[in-house]
């Protein structure tokens, strides 16, 4: 192994435990946005951390019927999150694991992560965990096409699938904005909302059963799985946000081997995940949930306008 | 390392003529289960794992071609063995040889036909798929086709007595006849000169573009017909229900795949000139007909006819790969062209494995339960827990999630959709992306398929209570699924070795090998394109996860105290929960009926709040057979009835009619 192959590595090693352990701080973020926003005091920062410890301390408790199924999707969902974490460029774009997952590749983790999660729902054999599968998946087969529409404009740009050459080439190697990629970007934001289970499709804090998308497929966790389902869940959000900034907001992430502008590549990331983070609180404080049936109404958008970006693309060439 | 490298084609003949022995040996005790299903099957299966090193031999050798004395006098059986038959007899092979292993344990005395029968049947519907794809002149190709049509009408009536099978057989016949007269003006239209039949002849007769569309559009309706192109998919819902599961599988998994080969050699091979728009026809239908199949699997509540629409839906993803290679080889660009092609074959090969896992799968569940219907399954992980295990890896591939194989042909297509700008058409390439929205779409609803086809079966509490005796599938049966699980897994995890041998069958049909390109990147990265463009490499992608999941699973093992209980299932507290709380089948079904309501014809029957004896009932139904198929009975039954006013079954009165024929004849003829 050369010395090349050592510093790629720790690179990569570097910026994925990054992303695994700044992801609840993400999420306590947007939750002390939100509490501002609405005029609360917030329970501050680090309380995503502080419930992965509470959770990590109690006991966990398997209903009888539980199957190994049950048992091993946390830890399925977990090494998902963060194979999708470690091939997305946040600070540099040399990522060693980058070439064996595009873009497509990453939805197929996501879409892994997701069916298990949704089958060991039903696992248990309960109303609300079925339900839950059942509306989680509903939404994912919606979102998908329009998360694809989204990527191609991007693609039709670079002419390329993978994330690392995307980043290379807006970022460092064309200076020009893309009239397009607006688009791509209101419709991404959307999506983004949906696969998260933000509102208006989902409500991260509610406990209200008819209501319930994600939080209804996690009723019968609990301990290190619920620690594990919910650690992956930040995770997922914040990855989502990188690939929005690597698509979108480029600028700052350094080029493989310069290092002279590292530190100032990191501070870049949390400056855009931290703007992220309060403008999604906005954006979620200003939104009332929808039902479930018009969540299909408010994916065509997303898909419309993702159309709508990548035609503009296409014929105008912006 | 590659043996009969000498004749594949003799041993390929030699091979057929195996499993028509086999078959003909069942009528010799034919009463006796025993005989047929522990020494005939066996040694059948056998056939077909010969059947794979032949052709995978063949797969990278020149065309060889042989001419048969046989049939009728003047016109014998041309035979010809190139990449794209060999590449479909690999399928053939593999897909025979782990459902002759399932027979061995499946077939159950007493249920319909006799067991040497049925043998002889299944041995003779094998040998004429292996034909169908050797032949090299239009007569023994519809001899071959025909003789498939007639084994596998009365494989799927095994259960004769049953008057819905019957019917199911009965439509699957007829439907099966209009593909084949379909075929059999195709290839009048593409008639060689001086009425020569054989493929070379046809191949160097160049038609004018009316008359190459029109042979186009026959085959499509033709091998659609075979296939379950919309919309002549009917009989597929209701033939493979009908159906043994092996005979289901075969069918499903080779049987559909025939048709698309011969789609392949009619619209690649024989018409030579191609236009635009027939691609953009077999795309947009291949797309109608995927999003119309996994529209009507999410609301079906028969395991099987859930596995025949989605059948249905993958053949339309592979018609529309068929579509975009077309388009791409009419305006020359054949990079593109082989990369749609590869993705489509692959697609073909990894639908064989996969659906035939799951129905073999549903019929050990069959078996265990005596029960088709999903609303009376459920929590089957617990009393078959290898039948379960192998149905998740073939419910995952389904789904197209990575690393399993379905994704990587999926991810092939998208490629091929993805790098279409740039044709000169500027419609098509504005619709075209489209299209793999579509695609896409599909794609993510065969994932709710599969979690409602997997989590109604196999997971939560048992909805009967006879099902807690349900037994797990015997020795061979495990076996069998246990081959096509390691499929699933080896064609997902080494997609370089399929390509490897697709190039073969790409260079042959549109002059372009794929590894040319991806050459020198080795066996880890698969980048089909060139490698900054995309890669995909699934090795790494299953050490990520799995590398990750054991350190995170050590970490809390080592971190953690490990402390568990067990108690009842929480469910927001809710105490009094029992099994037919959970979601069914048609709670599946309800948000899709909801969303994409104007494909369904629906009927709900609710009832009167006051009601003593309420009813409730909605069915979901199939708006072409409505538009279409109704209407033409009816049709027909009226121009018979017309026409039967002719009839009275009076002697004198048919003297009367031929005596006025003879005077009307000598009238005008005089």
């Amino acid at each position: 192994m050369t010395l090349a192959h050592l510093i790629s590595f720790l690179s990569q090693l570097t910026q994925t435990l990054l992303v695994v352990l700044i992801a609840p701080l993400m999420l306590g973020w947007v939750a002390q946005c939100r509490a501002w926003l609405q005029n609360r005091s917030g329970p501050g920062l680090l309380q995503p951390y502080r419930v992965l410890f509470k959770l990590l301390h109690k006991d966990a408790l398997l209903a009888h019927n539980a199957s190994p199924l049950f048992r091993s999707a946390p830890y399925i969902q977990f090494g998902c999150m963060v194979l999708a974490a470690s091939v997305v460029p946040i600070i540099e774009t040399n990522l060693l694991f980058a070439p064996a997952a595009d873009v497509i590749a990453l939805v197929g983790v996501f879409a892994l992560a997701r069916v298990f999660s949704s089958l060991a729902a039903m696992d248990v054999g309960t109303a609300f965990g079925s339900l839950g599968a059942r509306r989680e998946m509903l939404v994912a087969s919606l979102s998908e096409p329009a998360l694809l529409m989204v990527l191609f404009t991007p693609l039709l740009i670079v002419q390329s699938s993978s994330l690392n050459t995307i980043v290379d080439t807006l970022a460092h190697r064309e200076f020009q904005l893309h009239p397009s990629l607006a688009f791509a970007a209101v419709a991404f934001v959307m999506v983004l909302l949906a696969e998260n289970a933000r509102i208006p499709i989902d409500n991260p804090s509610t406990h209200l059963e008819l209501t319930m998308i994600h939080e209804a497929m996690i009723l019968e966790y609990s301990g290190r799985h619920l620690a594990l389902i919910e650690w992956a869940h930040a995770i997922k959000f914040t990855t989502y946000c990188a690939i929005g900034i690597a698509l979108f907001v480029p600028w700052g992430i350094a080029q493989a081997g310069v290092w002279q502008v590292l530190p100032g590549a990191v501070f870049a990331l949390l400056v855009k995940l931290g703007v992220a983070g309060a403008g999604l609180a906005l954006l979620e404080s200003v939104c009332a949930k929808l039902r479930i049936f018009r969540a299909p109404e408010f994916m065509g958008m997303a898909f419309m306008l993702a159309a709508l970006g990548m035609l503009t693309r296409l014929l105008l060439g912006a | 390392m590659y043996p009969f490298e000498e004749a594949p084609l003799d041993l390929i003949l030699g091979i057929v003529l195996y499993w028509l022995l086999i078959g003909a040996a069942g009528l010799l005790r034919p009463a006796s289960l025993r005989f047929v299903s522990r020494v005939l099957f066996p040694m059948g299966a056998l056939g077909g794992l010969l059947l794979v090193i032949a052709a995978l031999t063949a797969v990278r050798l020149d065309p060889a071609s042989m001419v048969l004395p046989l049939g009728l006098p003047d016109l014998p059986f041309h035979l010809r063995l190139d990449a794209l038959s060999a590449f479909f007899m690999v399928l053939v092979g593999a897909i025979a040889f782990g459902v002759s292993l399932f027979s061995v344990g499946y077939f159950r005395s007493g249920e319909g036909a006799l067991p040497g029968l049925l043998c002889l049947q299944y041995h003779v519907f094998l040998s004429s798929m292996v034909m169908v794809m050797l032949a090299d002149d239009a007569y023994l190709f519809m001899v071959a086709w025909e003789t498939m049509a007639l084994s596998s009408y009365f494989l799927v009536t095994t259960s004769h007595r049953i008057p819905e099978i019957r019917r199911a057989g009965f439509l699957y016949l007829l439907i099966a006849h209009i593909g084949a007269i379909a075929l059999l003006l195709c290839f009048g239209v593409i008639h060689g000169e001086a009425g020569h039949y054989a493929f070379d002849a046809l191949r160097a007769n160049s038609l004018s573009p009316f008359w190459g569309s029109a042979a186009f559009l026959l085959a499509l309706a033709g091998f659609g017909a075979k296939a379950g192109l919309l919309p002549l998919h009917v009989w597929l819902p209701e033939a493979h229900p009908a159906a043994p599961s092996p005979v289901s599988a075969l069918m499903s998994a080779v049987m559909l795949k025939t048709a698309v080969y011969g789609f392949l050699r009619v619209g690649f091979d024989l018409l030579s000139a191609p236009l635009w728009w027939w691609g953009v026809t077999a795309l947009v239908l291949g797309l109608l007909t995927a999003l119309f199949g996994v529209m009507f699997a999410a609301v079906q509540s028969d395991m099987k006819r859930l596995l025949a629409y989605s059948s249905i839906e993958s053949i339309g993803i592979i018609f529309a790969g068929v579509g975009l290679a077309m388009i791409f080889h009419t305006y020359h660009n054949p990079h593109l062209a082989a990369l749609a092609l590869a993705a489509t074959l692959y697609h073909c090969l990894n639908h064989a494995f996969f659906k035939c896992l799951l129905f073999l799968g549903t019929g050990s569940v069959l078996h265990a339960t005596n029960e088709r219907n999903l609303g009376r399954l459920g929590g089957l992980m617990r009393t078959m827990p290898w039948v379960a295990g192998f149905s998740l890896v073939g419910a995952l591939a389904i789904a197209g999630l990575p690393p399993l194989n379905g994704f990587v042909s999926e991810w092939l297509l998208l490629q091929a959709f993805l790098f279409s700008p740039g044709l000169p058409n500027p419609y098509l390439n504005m619709l075209v992306p489209l299209g793999s929205a579509a695609l896409v779409l599909a794609a993510a609803l065969s994932g709710y398929v599969m979690v409602k086809f997997y989590g109604v079966i196999f997971l939560g509490q048992p909805r009967e209570d006879k099902l807690a005796s349900a037994h797990d599938a015997g020795g061979w049966e495990r076996c069998a699924l246990a081959w096509f699980a390691l499929g699933c897994i080896a064609l997902g995890l080494f997609p370089m070795a399929v390509i490897l041998m697709l190039d073969h069958v790409t260079s042959l049909l549109v002059n372009f090998s794929l590894s040319s390109v991806t050459s020198g990147r080795g066996w880890l990265l698969f980048a089909p394109i060139a490698a900054q463009r995309a890669s995909y490499g699934p090795l790494f992608f299953l050490l990520g996860i799995v590398g990750t999941l054991a350190v995170t699973f050590l970490a809390v093992r080592a971190f953690y105290h490990g402390r568990l209980r067990r108690g009842n299932a929480w469910d927001c507290g809710f105490p009094a929960q029992t099994s037919r709380m959970q979601d069914t089948a048609e709670g599946f079904g309800q948000p899709i009926t909801q969303i994409f309501e104007p494909f369904f014809r629906v009927r709900r029957e609710m009832p009167d709040p006051f009601s003593r004896t309420p009813v409730y009932f909605k069915t979901n139904e199939d708006r072409i057979w409505y538009w279409l198929y109704l209407p033409v009975a009816h049709a027909h039954e009226r121009i018979a009835s017309w026409i039967g006013v002719l009839q009275h079954g009076r002697i004198h009165i048919y003297l009367l009619y031929s005596f006025a024929t003879l005077l009307a004849l000598l009238l005008f003829v005089r």
